[in-house]
């Protein structure tokens, strides 16, 4: 256990990402994630790297783009309602094939919303994020040790795929503070032959752009770029499955509530209620396959949520009608209480709604 | 198989998270497993602090304390706040200089601690957080080895400060022998 130190979940993302090897950051600080930015101007001057407050989110996703386009790993991070204003730079990201790490610590909403912690930024993390056909890689930690574990991941996957990968946390898993091990496994950034860094007059120039006025143009690489999200939701898609070997009952809940589920699932194990979980550690691509394997052996779905019902979607779709899919959740900043969570699961189980 | 869920509320400024920390490093290096949640925003300024600590046997699920085995209060708003929150059979830890009324759970066992006054008499009147911590240590019977408490104090007073350890120790001491 000596090597473990206790860390924020913030602070843990922003060392995590020095270890896999940005050197530049860029942000603009907004509660409940401030501790990323406050940690990055610490650290970056004396490892030879760059933080910059910029004047605003906007200005700080396209400091990540202009980065990012020299080959260079890069990050920026923010709360739901400066996630927001970063959305332009992330269909633009997307349109230019450009990888990049941009954290979202959700806070309640809409508009100014509140601080205090939420999900309800699910929809706008898988559908896209903004204008135009695409998707970020979304992952959604559930520990202070998946902050870290999932930021250095989301770089690789990013370089990989040359897409935005996304950490979708919460104000809880920014603020808390758990044992974190930051040892990892760095694997080395693949090449970037796309990149612009000076041709040397040796070759021709690399040019990164997301403007195709040519109609056939912009839909090939639309369907290219379709073909690789294929690829990834066949081959990228992590979960952690809870009790569900025998399981009757399935709660699927991610990060926080994810957290919250497993202490009322022991409790409804402790009263004989056969209920296990599917938590999605990666929100796109989504477990589909999974979830449609569980609907075939259990009798119902508890999908518990800090948002008005928003995964519920994606759970009900993979599950397509094979079983009732209920919801529980509170909004705006409001944490289920596992009391209300066990509520749910005994209602499920008595077959009620 | 244990879990102790500890809340610690009180003042912004009067050390609450830093106790809370303090607390849950003594767990990990005891080997548990910990989580420590603060509360974070517009309360914390000038109002209400307060922040979870979880110890546990087993891996710690929701980090939320919302009924905590064991109540540290630091002020009144606090104790009118969380008293009726604590589980049954839990304790109560007072710091009897700030908060005048007593305890009506009687399900619970109290100690009341004049934290604040005894720190100032000690010419430590910031430090009352770490005489209270003090009592929760010997109660719970994780003071009995003040290596593991000095251990836990390095973790969270860093080196260029190396001259608050006695005197952090020291105030933990106070506590621990304090008889009320």
């Amino acid at each position: 256990m000596s090597d473990k130190v206790l860390m924020k979940g913030n602070e843990a993302i922003a060392e995590a990402a020095i270890i896999a090897g940005c050197r530049h950051y860029f942000g603009y600080p907004i509660t409940p994630q401030t501790e990323i930015a406050a940690y990055m101007a610490k650290r970056m001057p004396k490892i030879g790297g760059t933080f910059l407050q910029a004047e605003s989110e906007i200005a700080a996703i396209n400091m990540v783009y202009g980065v990012s386009a020299t080959g260079k790993r890069v990050m920026t991070s923010s709360s739901s309602p400066g996630i927001s204003l970063k959305g332009e730079g992330l269909s633009y990201l997307a349109g230019a094939d450009l990888p990049a790490l941009v954290v979202n610590v959700q806070r309640g909403g809409p508009g100014l919303g509140g601080i205090q912690p939420s999900q309800s930024d699910y929809f706008q993390a898988t559908k896209g994020g903004a204008h135009g056909d695409f998707h970020m890689l979304v992952l959604a930690p559930a520990s202070v040790q998946e902050m870290a574990e999932l930021t250095v991941k989301g770089f690789a996957l990013a370089d990989k795929y040359r897409m935005t990968s996304m950490i979708l946390a919460d104000g809880t898993m920014g603020q808390m503070m758990e044992p974190v091990s930051l040892s990892f496994d760095i694997e080395e950034a693949p090449a970037k032959p796309w990149a612009v860094t000076g041709t040397k007059l040796e070759r021709p120039h690399n040019i990164v752009n997301s403007l195709f006025l040519k109609p056939e143009e912009l839909e090939r690489t639309n369907f290219e770029r379709y073909e690789r999200y294929k690829y990834i939701e066949e081959n990228e898609v992590m979960y952690e499955e809870y009790m569900m070997e025998d399981a009757e009952i399935c709660v699927a809940a991610f990060g926080i509530a994810a957290r919250v589920s497993k202490n009322a699932i022991n409790e409804a194990r402790a009263k004989g209620i056969k209920v296990g979980m599917i938590r999605p550690i990666t929100l796109w691509p989504f477990p589909t396959k999974q979830f449609a394997a569980a609907a075939e052996k259990v009798k119902a779905f508890v999908s518990v949520e800090l948002s008005m019902g928003q995964m519920i979607e994606d759970v009900r779709l993979a599950v397509n009608g094979k079983a009732p899919v209920t919801l529980c959740n509170r909004a705006g900043g409001m944490i289920p209480a596992p009391e209300q969570v066990l509520a749910a699961i005994e209602a499920a189980n008595k077959g009620g709604n | 198989m244990k879990t102790t869920q500890y809340l610690f509320a009180g003042f912004g400024g009067q050390g609450i998270l830093f106790a809370g920390k303090f607390l849950a490093y003594q767990g990990l290096n005891d080997g548990k497993n910990v989580s420590w949640l603060p509360s974070y925003g517009p309360e914390m300024r000038g109002g209400t602090a307060s922040c979870s600590v979880i110890i546990s046997d087993i891996p710690v699920g929701s980090p939320i304390v919302s009924n905590p085995d064991v109540l540290i209060a630091m002020n009144l708003p606090s104790l009118d706040k969380y008293e009726s929150t604590v589980a049954p059979g839990g304790t109560i830890f007072v710091d009897s200089t700030l908060i005048s009324r007593k305890v009506t759970r009687t399900d619970v066992t109290v100690h009341y601690i004049p934290a604040t006054q005894m720190a100032s008499d000690n010419k430590t009147p910031t430090l009352a957080n770490m005489i209270i911590m003090g009592k929760v240590l010997a109660e719970s019977g994780t003071f009995e080895d003040e290596e593991k408490v000095l251990a836990a104090l390095q973790k969270v007073i860093s080196a260029k400060r190396a001259d608050m350890l006695d005197v952090n120790l020291g105030a933990l001491r106070l506590g621990k022998d304090y008889q009320g």
